[in-house]
């Protein structure tokens, strides 16, 4: 009965679907199997797909580890920014609290976090990474940073003489050793795997040997400075140089760190070796100078508040800056600016971009559609002649095209010689058709010109020549014929030309540079040189996201207006 | 289990191998250069004698220079550089110290002393101006012009201040497409003396200048941005006078018979040299090292003269060059008589920001 009721709602004349909610008294269908059917044919659905999805397996693998992940990382260096807190941790955490408003310089303290830090990075080779950096932001710093590099031993290799003469026994890496290791004593494990973690940042990269060394709880209480440069050197001798610290010297900051300390240092908590060491040393005779003082005298910069203003402003994990800079604009203390009018270049650039790839690809059409369309007319023996031409630039190199365009446009090239000859053209006023944007365009024209031909050619093969023969006997002109019935078939194959064309000449750079002079290079051009002299990467991989988010907008704009399903390549 | 055991007794092997090559001198060397006439130079004057007495040894060249920074970072950050030894220009040498891409290295440890005995720090001198940078050439940015085109009764240019007086020599100029030398040379036709060029292009005013003398001939001017631009133009008769490395000029005027005059007045000394990646295997290390000891000493490096116009770095080299190309050498005393020095330090720091201006000075 109740299957009688089920074949009646589906043969039904309207709801071909059951009516919702309708009460069914019968189980679920089931396959052969016993299996409820549903659930077995999706089984069996899941299994094909996995199969399908093995097949692709290679080349999914292959775009990922190709294309997907080298581009998503470089395009990451456009906001990452953590060279600064890597590189000054301490001098970036005391910094936050300085209001730059003020004028004044920042504490003694931020001074003394600056001094260490530019210690440490000076061992390990990485002030002069941060100068770079921060020289985008601010002028100079580069060499401030290089300079500073040089300086800052000074200080601490005068406390380390003072104490080896003092107390021999410093002189020797087993003393400081015995000194600093727990031993059998309690150790500090937070301390050590939070100096882990800082120098494996500082040298990006995770700093995993195996050590035996472990801080002694006691003495990092007594001289927390002290423990912790000295934990800082034996992690980084261990992973970078892997040499075993009790054999070697630590760093000079070690007992510049110690002399300080040791004077106010309350002794009594430790143990009878370490007490009697510590003892001798604290009777040298050491004056630690004012540290602003000292920075001051390697470069005077450091006396005033700008390298500060600069530091706090860029020490974020991640920064905006390399996407202000690639729209002329700048973050300073103040906020948000743009840049001096003199230096704005990059947004002209990114608008000549796009206005010349859309004059090129306009010619391309211009150029290529009589040439698709005898193509696709002509005879096959004459019509595989002209796609012999039309291909012949395919196999020739991209710089001989483009120098051929050189020998051609130039003043004393062929075509002025030609003209001035004639007579058309004045010797004294050869016409200027390179090294400017007219040069750009007539070259990359040229170039891309198969990408458009190509395209339009194989959509035209498809339109059967008895459309224009029909609206021909039906009335129409040639040209209502050509524009009313085969134009309109034609439009898919422009689409796909418009687009080939215009996306590969928006990434063009090496023919710009050769024929494009001042005023017909692209913004690739700038991000070349960035890339490959100015070593900013971080400004070029803002330059090229934004210049991938426009392609992808307008892929939209003409996914909206002209409708992506009408792209055809044949 | 056969299979396995003969695999295992196989890789123990080629690990044993491995280890064996490894105390001793890698038999490979990938020597990245510039391509060309000079990449030629050096073929002949250090790699093929090396080779010869050293036949083991196979060498590859890579013609990367001219990106030789960016593509050393990307080596090292992917963990695999794959260079031995790279010829690169002094600022070059000077970044990939800086950002720890080029081993520092020991002068006295590394490289022969001269041949009369001089310790190879001294002999080399300044000119070791970075801690990375072991110098071979001394090359320098200068003028060439069509000597076919100096106006009648005019004599012919010989000054650096002829390149701005469009008067006397109408005609287009090439100048490079960087402010680097460009900047130098406007702001000392514009009355700044030569010491004090780098303090005045140190302020925005200085800049300004600078830029607008260039402005007085940029109409004049083409652009250049690869080294054999300004050679080609002038072969072809397209400009008048342009700057180029001086070595370029030497093959267009001796070699290709163009008529072109050299005008050295105000040339931009600049130094070229080897330095060697940083984090090399043992062995790798150990045979450029050998390689480095024998390529860098007196004689090699005038014998290089011989193939080049470019000036040995060693000053114990200097009386071993030829007399005939003593004469096209940008360090002859006739030809030296006024010049510059790049200044690495002032580019290091301001040229980023003097790059962004003299960019969109072009773009207006």
């Amino acid at each position: 009965m109740s299957n009688a009721k089920d074949d009646d709602a589906v043969a039904g004349p309207v709801p071909v679907a059951p009516v919702p909610n309708a009460p069914t008294e019968s189980g679920p269908v089931l396959a052969a199997d016993g299996t409820p059917l549903k659930r077995s044919l999706s089984r069996a659905l899941r299994r094909q797909k996995g199969r399908a999805l093995l097949l692709v397996a290679p080349l999914l693998i292959f775009v990922l580890v190709t294309f997907i992940i080298p581009i998503g990382s470089m395009l990451f260096r456009s906001v990452e920014n953590d060279i600064v807190s890597n590189t000054l941790p301490y001098t970036v955490q005391r910094l936050a609290s300085w209001e730059a408003e003020s004028g004044n310089l920042p504490s003694e303290d931020v001074y003394k976090a600056m001094y260490d830090d530019l210690f440490v990075a000076a061992e390990a080779k990485r002030h002069t990474r941060l100068g770079s950096r921060l020289n985008y932001e601010q002028t100079g710093i580069s060499s401030l940073f290089r300079q500073s590099g040089r300086g800052v031993d000074d200080l601490a290799g005068d406390a380390a003489d003072a104490l080896e003469d003092a107390v021999p026994a410093f002189g020797e890496g087993e003393t400081w050793y015995a000194l600093m290791d727990a031993g059998s004593g309690e150790g500090n494990t937070t301390l050590l795997s939070n100096m882990r973690d800082r120098i494996g940042r500082l040298n990006d990269s995770a700093a995993s040997a195996e050590m035996d060394f472990v801080p002694s709880a006691e003495i990092a209480a007594v001289l927390p400075r002290t423990a912790r440069t000295y934990t800082e050197w034996a992690v980084y001798t261990v992973t970078e140089d892997e040499r075993n610290p009790a054999e070697r010297d630590p760093w000079e900051l070690v007992s510049l760190a110690l002399l300080e300390e040791l004077p106010t240092a309350d002794l009594s908590g430790l143990s009878a070796e370490r007490a009697a060491l510590l003892q001798q040393a604290q009777a040298v005779d050491f004056n630690v100078p004012s540290y602003r003082e000292t920075l001051a005298e390697i470069d005077e910069e450091w006396g005033t508040v700008t390298p500060w203003e600069t530091i706090q402003t860029h020490s974020s994990k991640y920064t905006a800056g390399y996407f202000l800079n690639a729209i002329d604009a700048q973050k300073t203390p103040d906020g948000y600016e743009w840049q001096p009018e003199e230096k704005q270049i990059l947004l002209t650039l990114f608008g000549r971009t796009l206005f010349m790839s859309l004059m090129i690809t306009g010619s391309c059409i211009l150029l290529g559609y009589p040439v698709a369309w005898l193509l696709a007319n002509l005879p096959a023996y004459k019509a595989n002649l002209l796609m012999i031409l039309v291909l012949l630039p395919f196999w020739t190199s991209l710089l001989v095209r483009t120098s051929a365009w050189k020998v051609m446009l130039q003043s004393q090239g062929v075509i002025n010689d030609v003209l001035v000859w004639i007579g058309l053209v004045d010797d004294a006023n050869r016409l200027v058709m390179i090294n400017n944007q007219f040069g750009t365009i007539v070259a990359m024209t040229h170039i891309l010109l198969p990408f458009m031909i190509l395209p339009m050619y194989s959509v035209m093969q498809t339109v059967p020549p008895s459309y224009l023969r029909a609206a021909k006997s039906l009335g129409a002109t040639n040209w209502t014929a050509f524009w009313r019935v085969y134009f309109p078939q034609s439009v898919p194959g422009i689409g796909a030309g418009s687009i080939l064309v215009f996306i590969l000449s928006i990434g063009y750079y090496i023919t710009p540079e050769i024929v494009g002079g001042t005023s017909g290079v692209f913004i690739s051009n700038r991000i070349a040189y960035h890339i490959s002299s100015s070593l900013n990467w971080g400004l070029a991989a803002a330059l090229g996201t934004i210049l991938l988010a426009v392609v992808l907008v307008l892929y939209w704009c003409y996914d909206r207006i002209v409708g992506i399903d009408n792209v055809k390549l044949g | 289990m056969n299979l396995m055991k003969t695999l295992l007794a196989s890789s123990a092997l080629t690990a044993a191998a491995s280890v064996g090559v490894a105390q001793d001198m890698s038999n490979e060397m990938t020597i990245v250069s510039w391509g060309g006439a000079y990449q030629n130079s050096q073929l002949k004057a250090y790699v093929e004698p090396y080779v010869e007495m050293h036949p083991e040894v196979t060498v590859v060249w890579d013609e990367s220079s001219n990106e030789a920074v960016a593509k050393l970072r990307a080596m090292n950050e992917a963990d695999n550089v794959t260079w031995d030894l790279v010829d690169v220009v002094a600022a070059d040498a000077i970044r990939l110290c800086d950002e720890g891409l080029a081993m520092e290295y020991d002068p006295e440890e590394l490289l022969a002393a001269g041949d009369d005995g001089t310790a190879a720090e001294d002999d080399f001198g300044d000119l070791i101006v970075s801690d990375c940078f072991i110098p071979q050439i001394v090359y320098s940015t200068t003028f060439g012009y069509r000597t076919d085109m100096v106006p009648e009764g005019v004599d012919a240019p010989d000054e650096i201040c002829d390149v701005f007086d469009l008067e006397t020599y109408p005609g287009k100029r090439s100048l490079e497409k960087r402010p680097i030398n460009n900047m130098e040379w406007a702001l000392l036709c514009d009355g700044v003396a030569k010491d004090e060029v780098y303090d005045v292009l140190a302020t925005a005013e200085g800049q300004e200048q600078a830029l607008a003398k260039l402005d007085t001939i940029k109409d004049s001017v083409v652009w250049w941005s690869a080294g054999a631009d300004t050679p080609q133009l002038l072969a072809d008769g397209e400009i008048f006078m342009g700057s180029t490395y001086n070595g370029r000029l030497y093959s267009v005027i001796e070699e290709q018979d163009q008529p072109v005059g050299m005008m050295w007045d105000a040339q931009v000394f600049d130094l070229d040299g080897w330095i060697i990646p940083a984090g090399l295997e043992d062995a790798d290390l150990a045979r450029v090292k050998h390689f480095l000891n024998f390529a860098t000493d007196t004689k090699r490096l005038a014998d290089q003269a011989n193939y080049i116009a470019y000036g040995p770095a060693r000053q114990s080299s200097a009386p071993l060059v030829p007399e005939n190309m003593k004469q096209h050498m940008p360090t002859d005393p006739e030809n030296s008589k006024n010049t510059f020095v790049y200044n690495y330090m002032f580019w290091a720091d301001y040229r980023d920001d003097i790059d962004a201006r003299f960019q969109s000075w072009l773009a207006q």
